[in-house]
């Protein structure tokens, strides 16, 4: 059977799967949904929430940027591992105990203030909207594949989908169809990475594999290996080379660990356990089941990288026959070219292909009658898709990968949507704006923001501020600075009153857009970057710190304005003391409530 | 639960906390962003030991650490009798 009819089985298969346990689940819990706070084991919430929190991101763009930044990709790998613990110990009991079922709400009852609220509310919009355009590109770069169509054309196929599986709403909520959706994106992601572990260092256990000595007999380990052939090139060595400075990596991994732990999707997942003691062991679960794919990923990406430059230059660099002609170039190839994220230019004209680092390779690439780097584009995000088949796997594989990489971005795109729609439609319309609003308008009012929130990041998914993790990673920046320390202070200092929260979380989110903004353009939009960008401008001008690894800066300014400002007001009222007192034991936890 | 008891408990949480999240913070940003560089020159394996904790020991130690803190937790709240049920 070809690839093609192949994919289009499985996929569709995987979705028969999903809609099938949602219709089941629906059926049979009816009653449990009125026993209210009954919930879900710890363990299968954590499987749960595993498969809610990784995303296009996780599955199809962190091992590709791994792949080319090597070490410095660590920061991707411990700052979306490591927020679960910030989660586990700083937020998560508490807010379960607080018993609210909104991150808004919260926020709006401990600083007694709408106003609060509604910051809160316009922080979370403008971290999901972002975090969407990150898994647009993703779902983009999979559709264009899977139908062999341009990548603009695959965007808005997947637009579509993810605006009927948003629609349909049930299909996320059931905890057991993101169980079966946390299976076959796990299958779908060790799967590969077990076959081309045991075809380059006899390993089948890629964590292993990624310490292991290849079996080419060459006797060198894999990574030492993937050294020599990268910088052979020219490329940076793989496993010293850093992304940006030491600090910039510090503050890129303190901005993706507390966005984690400020992300409203998450958190809610935290809300509806059974019991306090549940929030706590429930991170612990669900990092286990994130951590077996965090920690395949680096294997992942090393050996997609070494297979990629070893089936373009196969054999000593400087050898003419040594290179890749161009028309014999294997399938992946071609089908990648087709969705113009893979482009080949024969620059000195020898119809083979070089593919190196001009600044790093220099004059030595002249001499071998090189005139340039002849990969034009090679899109990051298509590494872990592309994978199995540039190691020749056989066609199942790859048509699991691309299930599971359609998996896990439409399941958060569609959770994200949804906390989008019901943040405008509960927090904003009716517990703010037009408290009277009937239930039929108040859903209407959700849906149309979510039609609205779809197209937006479809428009800006077609020029994306960055690959799909790296467009994510602004998301996290954006709630870095805002919730998470509002979050904090709410629980951990008594004091800390509305009027600081609210100029903390203004702060915070200002500076951090402010930055992003001035080199990605205002909301994104290309060509509006300039109007922000004084004489002088470059980038990272702040310390050297990128603008995905901004939120930290922000996270800092939040904190520190918050206090200076409480510090100036009026302390909140003595109730609200009270309510802190009660949130920090677990005592008395009744079930979660809404308004 | 008098407020002397609802104080003590919480102080008790309180360093429980820091003790986790100073280990948190060895593992990632000491062996993983700080100190790799001099990590790298002891081999863990076949892999330079600062990139393994960036790429891979920090992320076990995470794990570790929760499951650490929600037993400890649940130790502490029947200690001073504030737990469920």
């Amino acid at each position: 059977m070809d690839l093609q009819t192949l994919t289009y089985i499985v996929v569709g298969s995987t979705f028969a799967l999903y809609i099938g346990i949602a219709f089941w689940a629906r059926a049979s819990s009816t009653s449990e949904f009125y026993v209210a706070g009954k919930g879900v084991h710890p363990v299968a919430n954590g499987m749960a929430t595993a498969a809610d929190w990784m995303s296009a991101a996780s599955f199809i763009s962190m091992a590709g940027l791994i792949a080319y930044n090597g070490y410095g990709a660590s920061v991707f790998l411990m700052g979306w591992t490591g927020g679960y613990v910030l989660l586990a110990m700083l937020l998560a009991p508490y807010l379960r105990k607080f018993g609210k079922f909104t991150v808004p709400e919260f926020i709006g009852d401990r600083y007694y203030s709408q106003a609060a609220r509604i910051v809160a509310v316009i922080c979370l919009i403008l971290a999901s909207i972002t975090y969407v355009i990150g898994q647009m590109k993703g779902i983009g770069v999979a559709f264009s594949r899977f139908l062999e169509t341009s990548y603009e054309l695959g965007l808005y196929v997947g637009m579509g989908i993810v605006f009927i599986y948003a629609v349909l709403g049930g299909m996320k909520g059931v905890t057991y169809t993101q169980i079966a959706q946390y299976v076959v994106l796990i299958f779908a992601y060790t799967v590969p990475a077990i076959f081309i572990s045991l075809n380059l260092t006899g390993n089948p256990i890629p964590q292993l594999g990624l310490a292991g000595t290849m079996t080419d007999g060459s006797g060198m380990t894999m990574l030492d290996k993937l050294d020599l052939v990268v910088t052979e090139l020219g490329f940076k060595e793989y496993t010293t080379q850093v992304m940006g400075s030491t600090l910039n990596m510090f503050a890129y991994t303190v901005s993706l660990m507390i966005g984690t732990a400020g992300l409203p999707h998450v958190i809610i997942r935290f809300f509806t356990v059974p019991k306090v003691r549940d929030a706590r062991s429930s991170a612990g679960w669900a990092l286990v089941f994130i951590a077996i794919l965090y920690t395949t990923a680096p294997s992942v990406g090393s050996m997609a990288r070494l297979n990629l430059m070893q089936t373009i230059q196969t054999g000593p660099v400087g050898d003419v026959t040594a290179n890749l002609v161009y028309e014999e170039r294997p399938q992946w190839f071609k089908n990648w070219e087709k969705t113009g994220l893979l482009k080949f230019e024969d620059k000195n004209g020898d119809g083979r292909i070089q593919y190196y680092d001009e600044k790093g390779l220099g004059e030595k690439a002249t001499g071998f009658g090189w005139k340039g780097n002849e990969m034009v584009k090679v899109d990051r995000d298509i590494m872990v898709l592309a994978n199995p088949e540039i190691a020749n796997l056989p066609n199942w594989v790859i048509a699991l990968v691309a299930a599971g990489g359609l998996a896990a971005a439409l399941s958060t795109a569609a959770g994200l949507l949804l906390a989008i729609s019901s943040s405008i439609s509960h927090d904003l319309l009716k517990g703010t704006f037009t408290p009277n609003i009937s239930e039929k308008n108040e859903l209407m009012a959700g849906r149309i923001a979510m039609a609205g929130s779809i197209f937006l990041a479809g428009y800006l998914g077609l020029h994306p501020p960055g690959f799909a993790a790296g467009t994510v990673a602004i998301a996290f920046g954006l709630a870095a600075a805002s919730i998470f320390p509002a979050l904090m202070m709410g629980i951990f200092n008594k004091k800390m009153n509305s009027a600081g929260a609210v100029a903390g979380m203004i702060a915070g989110i200002s500076v951090t857009m402010f930055y992003v903004f001035q080199e990605k353009g205002i909301l994104f939009i290309p060509g509006t970057a300039e109007m922000l960008q004084w004489e002088g401008y470059t980038k990272s001008w702040f310390m050297g710190i990128s603008v995905n690894a901004f939120g930290a800066v922000g996270a800092v300014v939040n904190f520190v304005v918050a206090y200076v400002v409480s510090k100036m007001t009026a302390p909140p009222p003595e109730h609200i003391q009270h309510l802190v007192e009660d949130v920090r034991v677990p005592r008395g936890a009744g079930s979660a409530t809404g308004h | 639960m008098s407020s002397n008891s609802a104080s003590a408990y919480w102080a008790a949480n309180l360093r429980l906390i820091v003790t986790c999240l100073v280990i948190w913070f060895v593992v990632s940003y000491g062996f993983g962003i700080l100190l790799v560089e001099q990590l790298n020159t002891i081999q863990l394996g076949g892999v330079k030991l600062g990139f393994w904790f960036a790429q891979q020991g920090s992320i076990y130690v995470f794990v570790a650490l929760i499951f650490f803190y929600a037993s400890r937790m649940n130790k502490l709240d029947r200690e001073h009798g504030v737990q469920e049920d």
